[in-house]
C-alpha cells in the first residue's frame, strides 16, 4: 500500500493535476450550487472535456473534482435558500435552512464544510484500506462470476434505486440493455438493430444518452415548473459569523464519526448511494440523539445538520469502491465515470490496480487534496460563491440546453446526434413524468456490453448455458439477485393481503 | 389506465419488435461456421426480449401497487396544462432548428440566435442585455472548444 500511496502522491502532485482538482472541485460547486443541475449532468457535460485531456487519470481526477465540488455546492444552496440543487443535500436543508432563517447561515455553512471534510476524508482512508482488499478477492472471479455479479448489481440498482417500483426499475434496466446491443457491437463483427440507419451502425452515444436522460429533462421540467428554480423565499442575505462555539462542536464530533463510517458503508452497496446515507444519516441520528435535542431536529439542530453532510460525502467516496474494484458501477454518477473511462480505453476492474496503479492511487490521493480544497474554497469564498444563486432562470435555461447540445456535439461531431439528442429527452421526459426511474437504463446500458461479453464468453467456455449450476459462486450470486428483485413485492403482496384480511373481518 | 401503464405497453411493443427480430430474422443471416458456436449474435438479445416483456406485462397488470400517489409527485402530468408545456415545446423546437442550421449557418451565428431566442421565449425582454450575453458566450465557447479542446467547429456560414 506505501509503494501504491507513493506512486499516487507523485501523480496526483503534478501541477497538472493539483489544477484538475482545484478547477473540478470549482466547476462542480458552481454549477451544483445552481437548483436543477445535479451531478450526473454535471459530469455529463464535462466527460467530452475530460476525453480530450487524454491522460485517464486527469480526466478522472477531474470527473472525481466536478464530483464532490457538485455535493458540495449542492449544500451551499440547500442552507441558503433552501433549494437542494440535488437529491442527496434535501436532508442537509432540514436543519441548515432552518439555521439560515435564525441569522446563522454562516455557522451551519461552516457546519457543513466541516462534516463535509471529515466525511470525504474518512471515505477516502477507508476507500484506501477496502478496494485493495476487495479487487485481490475479485481477482479470482470468472467470467462466469463476472456476469453474476453484473446481474446482482443492476438489480440492486432496481431495487433500491427506482422510486419504490421494483418492476418498473427492472424495466428501464432491460431497455438499457436492449440499447447498448444496437449497433456494431466488440463481440460480433456485424452490426444488430440498426433498422438499415446509417447513424445507428456505430450505437448510441453514452454522452448523448446521459444527457437525455438527465439533464434535458431537468432543464424542460424546470421550463414546466417556474417554482422549481425559485431563487429562495426570501433567504438570508447575509452570511457574518463562520464561527462555531466549542459546545456545538462536542455535539457534532461523534455525529460525523459515526455517519463518515455508516455513509460510507452505504456508499459500498450498489444502488443505494449518497441520497438514501443523507436521509438514513439523518433518521439514524435524531432516534439516537437524547430528548431535547429531537425536538430541535428540524429547527435548526446542529446535529441535523452535521449528519447528513458527512454521510453524504462519505456515500459519494464509497460508491467509487466497486467502480475502482469491479469495474461496476454503483449509482448512476458511477456509471457516467465508467463510460467516461471506457471512452478513454481504461478496463476498470480488478486489474485496474494491478495494471495500472498510478490511475488508481492518483484517484485516491486527488481526494484528499479535493476534500482540503473544497474547505479552503467553501469557508472564506461561499459568500461571493453565493452570488452565483441569483442567475435568473430565463438566462440558466438556455445555458443547461446549450451545453447539453454541446456535450452530445463535441463527442461524435455530428449534427444527427443533436436530433436524437432531443427525441431521446423527449422520450425520458415522458418516462419521468411515469415515475420510470432513469438512472436504471443508464447503468444499463453502461454495463449492457460487458454483461454480454461476459455471457459470452462463459457460454463459449461451458459450451451452453450450464455455467449457472456448476459454478456454486454463480449460482448463489445470481440467487441473491433474483431474492432482491422478488422480495420487495412479495412482501408488499403479503402485507396488502394482511391488511385486507383485517378489513374483511371488521 | 394511467399513463405509466399505457408507457409499458408501448415498450412492451418495442420489446416484442425486438424479440422477433432476434428470434425469427436475425439467425437467417448467420454464417454455417458460426452455427456451431454455442453463442449468437441473437442469443443475449433473445433472453432480454423474453425478461423485458415479462416484466412489461407486469407493470401493465400493476401487479406491484405504486407507493407514489399523483400528488407527491414532481410534475403531476394530469394538470398539465397548468405549467407551462408550450414553452418547453418551442424549446425543442428551437434545439432541432439548431441541430439543422448547426452546419449551414456556422456556430456562432445558430448559437447567438439559439441563446436569444429561448431567453426570449423564457420571458426575457431585455433584449439588448440578452444579445450582448447571447454573443459574448458563443464567442467564448467556440474559442473553447476550438482553440482549447481542439475540436473544429465551423464558426462561420458556409456561404462566406
Amino acid at each position: 500500500m506505501l509503494e501504491g500511496l507513493y506512486i499516487g502522491v507523485s501523480s496526483a502532485f503534478s501541477l497538472t493535476n493539483i489544477m484538475m482538482v482545484v478547477g473540478g472541485c470549482l466547476i462542480g460547486t458552481f454549477i451544483g450550487m445552481l437548483p436543477g443541475l445535479g451531478p450526473m449532468s454535471i459530469i455529463a457535460i464535462m466527460i467530452p472535456v475530460a476525453i480530450t485531456i487524454g491522460d485517464p487519470s486527469s480526466a478522472l481526477i477531474l470527473l472525481a473534482g466536478v464530483y464532490y465540488g457538485a455535493i458540495f455546492g449542492g449544500s451551499t444552496s440547500s442552507i441558503l435558500i433552501n433549494a437542494p440543487g440535488i437529491a442527496s443535500t434535501v436532508a442537509t436543508s432540514f436543519d441548515g435552512y432552518p439555521l439560515a432563517r435564525q441569522g446563522k447561515a454562516g455557522k451551519a455553512l461552516t457546519i457543513a464544510a466541516i462534516a463535509s471534510f471529515t466525511g470525504g476524508t474518512v471515505g477516502a482512508i477507508l476507500l484506501m484500506i477496502f478496494a485493495p482488499a476487495l479487487a485481490s478477492v475479485a481477482l479470482i472471479f470468472h467470467s462466469a462470476e463476472y456476469f453474476a455479479l453484473m446481474v446482482l448489481g443492476l438489480s440492486a440498482i432496481a431495487a433500491f434505486a427506482g422510486t419504490g417500483n421494483v418492476a418498473k426499475a427492472v424495466m428501464m434496466t432491460i431497455l438499457g440493455l436492449v440499447i447498448a446491443t444496437v449497433g456494431e457491437g466488440a463481440l460480433f463483427n456485424a452490426p444488430r438493430f440498426t433498422m438499415g440507419i446509417m447513424d445507428l451502425q456505430s450505437g448510441i452515444g453514452f454522452i448523448t444518452l446521459a444527457m437525455a436522460m438527465f439533464a434535458l429533462p431537468e432543464a424542460l421540467y424546470l421550463v414546466m415548473d417556474p417554482n422549481r428554480s425559485k431563487t429562495g423565499d426570501g433567504g438570508s442575505g447575509k452570511i457574518t459569523n463562520l464561527r462555531i462555539t466549542r459546545q456545538e462542536a462536542k455535539e457534532i464530533t461523534p455525529v460525523i464519526g459515526r455517519q463518515s463510517i455508516q455513509g460510507f458503508l452505504i456508499g459500498v452497496l450498489p444502488g443505494a448511494g449518497a441520497t438514501i446515507a443523507s436521509f438514513l444519516g439523518y433518521a439514524v441520528e435524531r432516534n439516537l440523539a437524547k430528548k431535547e435535542d429531537q425536538e430541535k431536529f428540524g429547527k435548526g439542530s446542529v446535529k441535523g445538520l452535521a449528519a447528513p453532510e458527512a454521510a453524504n460525502n462519505a456515500a459519494g467516496t464509497g460508491s467509487f469502491v466497486p467502480l475502482l474494484t469491479l469495474g461496476i458501477p454503483g449509482s448512476g454518477t458511477t456509471a457516467i465515470l465508467l463510460g467516461a473511462l471506457i471512452a478513454l480505453n481504461v478496463s476498470p476492474g480488478p486489474r485496474l490496480m494491478i495494471d495500472e496503479p498510478q490511475i488508481f492511487w492518483a484517484v485516491i490521493i486527488s481526494m484528499y487534496i479535493g476534500n482540503v480544497v473544497l474547505l479552503i474554497l467553501n469557508l472564506p469564498l461561499i459568500p461571493y460563491i453565493a452570488k452565483i444563486l441569483a442567475v435568473p432562470r430565463n438566462y440558466l435555461i438556455p445555458f443547461i440546453i446549450f451545453f447539453t447540445m454541446m456535450g452530445a456535439y463535441i463527442g461524435q461531431n455530428n449534427a444527427t446526434e443533436l436530433l436524437i439528442l432531443t427525441g431521446l429527452g423527449v422520450i425520458a421526459t415522458i418516462l419521468r413524468l411515469a415515475d420510470y426511474p432513469l438512472a436504471p437504463l443508464l447503468i444499463g446500458f453502461i454495463l449492457g456490453p460487458m454483461l454480454e461479453n461476459n455471457f459470452a464468453r462463459s457460454m463459449q467456455l461451458y459450451d451452453g448455458i450450464g455455467f449457472i449450476v456448476e459454478r456454486p459462486m454463480t449460482l448463489g450470486l445470481l440467487a441473491i439477485a433474483v431474492l432482491l428483485i422478488f422480495l420487495p413485492s412479495y412482501r408488499a403482496r403479503r402485507a396488502r393481503l394482511r391488511a385486507e384480511g383485517v378489513a374483511d373481518s371488521d | 389506465m394511467a399513463l405509466d401503464r399505457w408507457i409499458a405497453l408501448v415498450i412492451l411493443l418495442v420489446f416484442l419488435a425486438y424479440g422477433y427480430a432476434a428470434w425469427f430474422t436475425m439467425d437467417a443471416s448467420l454464417p454455417p461456421i458460426l452455427q456451431r458456436n454455442p453463442i449468437w449474435p441473437s442469443s443475449f438479445p433473445k433472453v432480454l426480449s423474453i425478461a423485458g416483456a415479462l416484466v412489461s406485462l407486469a407493470v401493465i397488470f400493476n401487479l406491484e401497487k405504486s407507493k407514489l400517489d399523483a400528488e407527491t409527485r414532481e410534475i403531476n402530468y394530469r394538470r398539465l396544462h397548468d405549467y407551462r408545456v408550450g414553452q418547453a415545446v418551442l424549446l425543442l423546437a428551437f434545439m432541432i432548428a439548431y441541430a439543422l442550421l448547426l452546419r449551414p449557418l456556422g456556430f456562432l451565428i445558430s448559437t447567438f440566435l439559439f441563446l436569444t431566442l429561448s431567453s426570449f421565449v423564457l420571458g426575457e425582454r431585455r433584449l439588448v442585455i440578452t444579445m450582448i450575453v447571447a454573443a459574448v458566450a458563443a464567442g467564448i465557447v467556440w474559442y473553447l472548444v476550438e482553440q482549447v479542446l481542439g475540436i473544429f467547429l465551423r464558426p462561420l456560414p458556409t456561404f462566406l
